[in-house]
């Protein structure tokens, strides 16, 4: 990885009623602990509903990736309402169709399934990440 | 036709960031899910952006709690900006000290004392609840 690398701004679904909002979330984290620490940040979602400058600032500085848990993709759209493009965007629910057999459940607290699910995710983004922590992807 | 039946709007902070989100989302889901299951509904806060009319309705449809996990107050002013003023507004940390319990640290994996606090501040949105429920 660059030494220089930029931090890349990972911003999950915030829902709290659906399990695979609980995935974009836990997803992130394995992407800050223990994946890409150092590298990739996150902010609260509602942070850019309310204006905030420091979060805005974050993600007009940095590439945003976003993992959204429903079609309805607040995180994507939540960011480009403020009129910044985002680099990369997934729907949760595509870890869970490429890894079949781990079907996740719970939604405050995920199963083993789900964590193991989020992990193989944060895994298979990382390449993603480091695209664009090396300014390879506009 | 049945009879409706009043429930109130559970608006928590996601807080993705802090552990105080994390604890405002667990202590939401208990009230959804165990302590007043048939009078509470929720809405993702960010819908009030990303939604339509129906999502942005929230508040004038609901008498609505909002859950803040900071200062910041992100879950009370989308509310108040995009959607209704909330009936009641809650902060975690005040109903923490209230309570005399320690802040969280964790973002995920919750430790015990963290999940007991969880408890502790369902209960008190199950009060607000009922609060909101009798007028």
């Amino acid at each position: 990885m660059n030494q220089e690398a930029r931090k890349v701004v990972v911003l999950p679904c915030s829902g709290i009623g659906k399990v695979y909002g609980a995935i974009a979330r836990e997803t992130t984290y394995e992407l800050m602990d223990r994946v890409r620490p150092g590298v990739v940040v996150t902010t609260c979602l509602p942070l850019l509903v309310i204006d905030d400058p420091e979060a805005l600032r974050l993600v007009r500085e940095n590439p945003v990736i976003t993992i959204d848990g429903c079609p309805k993709s607040c995180a994507h759209r939540s960011v480009e309402a403020h009129g910044i493009k985002v680099a990369k965007t997934y729907q949760a629910i595509n870890f869970y169709k490429a890894h079949k057999d781990l079907k996740p459940d719970g939604i405050a607290e995920l199963d083993e399934n789900g964590r193991k699910l989020a992990a193989v995710a944060a895994d298979e983004l990382a390449e993603a990440v480091d695209e664009l922590a090396a300014g390879e992807v506009k | 036709m049945g009879l409706e039946v009043l429930k109130v709007g559970i608006v928590s902070c996601s807080g993705e960031a802090i552990p105080e989100g994390t604890l405002s989302r667990l202590a939401c889901r208990k009230v959804l899910d165990e302590l007043r299951p048939a009078e509470t509904v929720t809405i993702c806060l960010p819908l009030f952006i990303a939604g339509g009319p129906e999502e942005r309705d929230f508040a004038s449809k609901y008498p609505t709690i909002t859950v803040d996990g900071c200062e910041k107050r992100c879950a009370q002013k989308s509310t108040e900006k995009l959607s209704g003023k909330p009936s009641k507004s809650l902060l975690i940390p005040e109903i923490l000290e209230k309570h005399g319990i320690a802040k969280p640290t964790s973002l995920r994996n919750l430790r015990p004392e963290e999940k007991a606090a969880a408890q502790v501040v369902a209960e008190e949105i199950a009060r607000a609840v009922d609060e909101v429920l009798e007028g």
